[in-house]
């Protein structure tokens, strides 16, 4: 036992991997014995990945060096100090984005056990949503930058092959292949980046570059291409528009993970500016900090107000997840800015940064809790278009609690987690600029219309005869439901041990940047 | 398509060629340039030699896809066993325990300048191998699906 919880982060990537390699031969069995090793697979992710985050809220960050005699010693003693293998190194921040991987991979795969069992080719299939969550999982724990665009790309092509897996008279490729080339091409950007600092300081761990960076014209050709490829992957606003696309075509099962996808990508923004950049920015920390805010207002505004005229319920809901990411670089780009200000930091830089971190892991839970609810509805009545349907409510009475949930979690309504979050983000941001938190507050005004109207479109009204045979939709996928509305729920009624537990040693894991370079390298 | 008989004798004869080849690329990974990834797409080459030479249906009869597929997640697998064996006998995910221990790869490395032994890396040729098998899969299947749209039969 104590050997395999040393092996965690190993197990973190080899469960998925192994279950996604194994499917095309399990597949041959027949279906039943699929389903089980599917489910099996997901439930093995779920607990290694829970386990190794418990273990570093628990005892603190981990490490583990691939192939090495011994894994925990990052500098080999032949080696002058420095690190020379692919080392995994998950703080709090890390082990929160593999909680929110873990809990919603296991939400997703169950609920695609039903959703799916309709369509032909599911052992690549499954083995593709295997290979993104092992994708994700990698980039959020893994602490080398090559690693990471390997991890980056994984993610990317398994996601835009499931994003085009149900063709949809072409619709669905054309998305697919829409994100696939973006994803190439900033992962091209990447790559350049990467090679600029390794031919600099030849290296690849970030906690070594980190340590030797001096912020040469290079390296600030290598900031701007790490930083403008990761916030296209996550969905801020001036390229926002593969999202929309991709979201409402994609499989529902796979637009809720591709959500989490996006947040690994803003996991791998944040760690480049705070870990990788933080103290040569020292002069421009403020210039840095507005520009997360000012993609943060810009992805909240322009999010929410071109979801207000959709059709489309998921396309609808994929400019609200554009809206809600938002938040997140909202909050932490407030807690940026005032990074070199001691006293504003203390005093609400930290509280910004919790808030916005916090809704990561919120927005994970709720969004993918509506993108199931309206794939639950796509799978009974076969239409996306919210003028088609109504008074669904008499038939899928499940789904309509679970899109309660998640509507008013999205609009920050008070017992829910939305309103956890965006509490903390509204009256931090307050103190740093009024005008900045009146925004906010009238961004998530006009999403509680927008997900009234939506509401109303679906589930209210009187039965329609078109959909007199809709039924509720399968227990695996309404379990699959009710495990997101839990953590809803949950996190919404008690955020305080959350908060304490979880989302401050990450706020702690992003700003006390020396810790992260002392993990690798030893001492202060 | 089908190519002349010039053309389909000589796919016919350089497609071993190939075969063994890309074999010998992926075998010396561990000491000359190329390694799993090249090796497989050497081997994937001939593949796409005999499918350019033949129709597509022809080629169907002589490569099944799901032998190909198989090939894939069999080299696959052996890629994460031979990693997972590492953590199973002492030391972490894809540690060398082969390195130098006698046996299979196991030979000790010469101090010095010096050609290189076959017989040496441990974990790296089979973890070549295990690469070199999944390309040549997963290539071939690319192949034979993107040449699937060739008319038959043009002059």
């Amino acid at each position: 036992m104590a050997t395999l919880l040393q092996h965690l982060p190993a197990l973190l990537v080899a469960v998925p991997l192994f279950a996604a390699f194994t499917l095309p031969l399990v597949g041959r069995t027949g279906a039943p014995a699929r389903t089980a090793w599917v489910f099996l697979g997901a439930l093995l992710t779920a607990a290694t990945g829970l386990l190794l985050a418990w273990q570093v809220f628990a005892h603190g960050p981990l490490l583990y060096v691939f192939g090495a005699a011994a894994p925990h010693v990052p500098t080999p003693m032949d080696s002058g100090g420095i690190p020379i293998r692919i080392i995994f190194q998950i703080d709090a921040l890390g082990a929160l984005m593999v909680v929110i991987a873990s809990l919603s991979s296991l939400a997703i795969i169950l609920y695609s056990l039903a959703s799916d069992s309709r369509h032909s080719g599911k052992d690549s299939f499954y083995s593709l949503l295997f290979l993104l969550v092992a994708g994700v999982l990698g980039m959020v724990s893994t602490g080398d930058l090559f690693n990471f665009f390997v991890f980056l790309e994984i993610s990317s092509l398994s996601g835009a092959a499931l994003v085009a897996y149900r063709v949809d008279k072409g619709q669905a490729v054309e998305a697919g292949l829409k994100y696939a080339l973006l994803s190439t091409v900033g992962a091209l950007a990447f790559l350049v980046a990467v090679g600029l600092l390794f031919a600099q300081y030849n290296a690849l761990n970030i906690a070594v570059v980190a340590s030797r960076l001096q912020f040469t014209p290079l390296d600030q050709i290598a900031l701007v291409l790490l930083a403008i490829p990761l916030a296209m992957k996550c969905g801020a606003v001036p390229m926002h528009f593969w999202t929309p696309d991709a979201y409402s075509t994609a499989p529902s099962s796979i637009t809720a993970f591709l959500v989490v996808s996006s947040q690994a990508s803003l996991y791998g923004l944040f760690r480049i500016l705070f870990s990788l950049y933080g103290h040569l920015l020292e002069f421009s920390w403020l210039t840095f900090g507005w520009f997360l805010i000012i993609l943060g207002v810009l992805s909240m505004f322009i999010g929410v107000t071109m979801a207000i005229p959709q059709k489309d319920v998921k396309r609808l809901m994929a400019y609200h997840a554009v809206s809600q990411t938002g938040y997140m670089l909202l909050g932490v780009g407030v807690g940026l800015a005032v990074l070199g200000n001691a006293e504003a930091l203390t005093a609400y830089g930290r509280t910004a940064m919790a808030g916005g971190l916090f809704h990561i892991l919120n927005h994970a839970m709720y969004k993918g809790l509506l993108f199931l609810t309206a794939g639950a509805i796509f799978f009974r009545t076969g239409t996306r278009n919210l003028n088609k349907l109504g008074g669904l409510g008499h038939h899928m009475p499940w789904t309509m609690v679970f899109f309660m949930i998640g509507a008013l979690a999205i609009a920050g309504i008070p017992p829910f987690n939305g309103f956890a979050s965006k509490f903390l983000i509204y009256e931090s941001v307050f103190r740093f600029s009024p005008f900045l938190s009146i925004i906010a507050m009238l961004v998530s005004i006009l999403t509680l219309a927008s997900f009234v109207k939506v509401f109303h479109a679906m589930f209210m009204g009187a039965a329609r005869t078109e959909f007199a045979q809709v039924r509720e939709v399968p227990i695996p996928m309404i379990a699959g439901m009710a495990i997101l509305a839990a953590v809803v729920i949950v996190t919404g009624l008690m955020p305080r041990p959350f908060i304490d537990h979880m989302i401050l040693p990450a706020v702690n894991a992003l700003v006390d940047r020396a810790d992260y370079i002392a993990a690798i390298l030893g001492g202060h | 398509m089908n190519m002349t008989k010039i053309v389909r004798t000589t796919a016919d004869v350089l497609y071993p060629f190939c075969l063994v080849f890309g074999l010998y690329i992926v075998a010396h990974g561990h000491l000359s340039p190329g390694g799993g990834f090249q090796g497989g797409s050497v081997m994937a080459t001939g593949v796409a030699l005999l499918i350019v030479s033949r129709s597509y249906t022809a080629i169907l009869q002589r490569i099944r896809k799901e032998a190909l597929k198989l090939c894939e997640a069999i080299g696959l697998l052996m890629f994460l066993v031979a990693a997972l064996s590492g953590l199973y006998i002492g030391g972490s995910f894809l540690h060398n325990w082969l390195a130098g221990a006698g046996g299979l790869f196991g030979t000790p490395v010469a101090f010095g300048p010096n050609p290189g032994t076959f017989n040496t890396a441990g974990v790296v040729p089979i973890l070549n191998l295990a690469v070199g098998l999944e390309v040549l899969g997963g290539l071939a299947v690319i192949l034979l699906y993107m040449l699937s749209g060739l008319r038959e039969n043009t002059p």
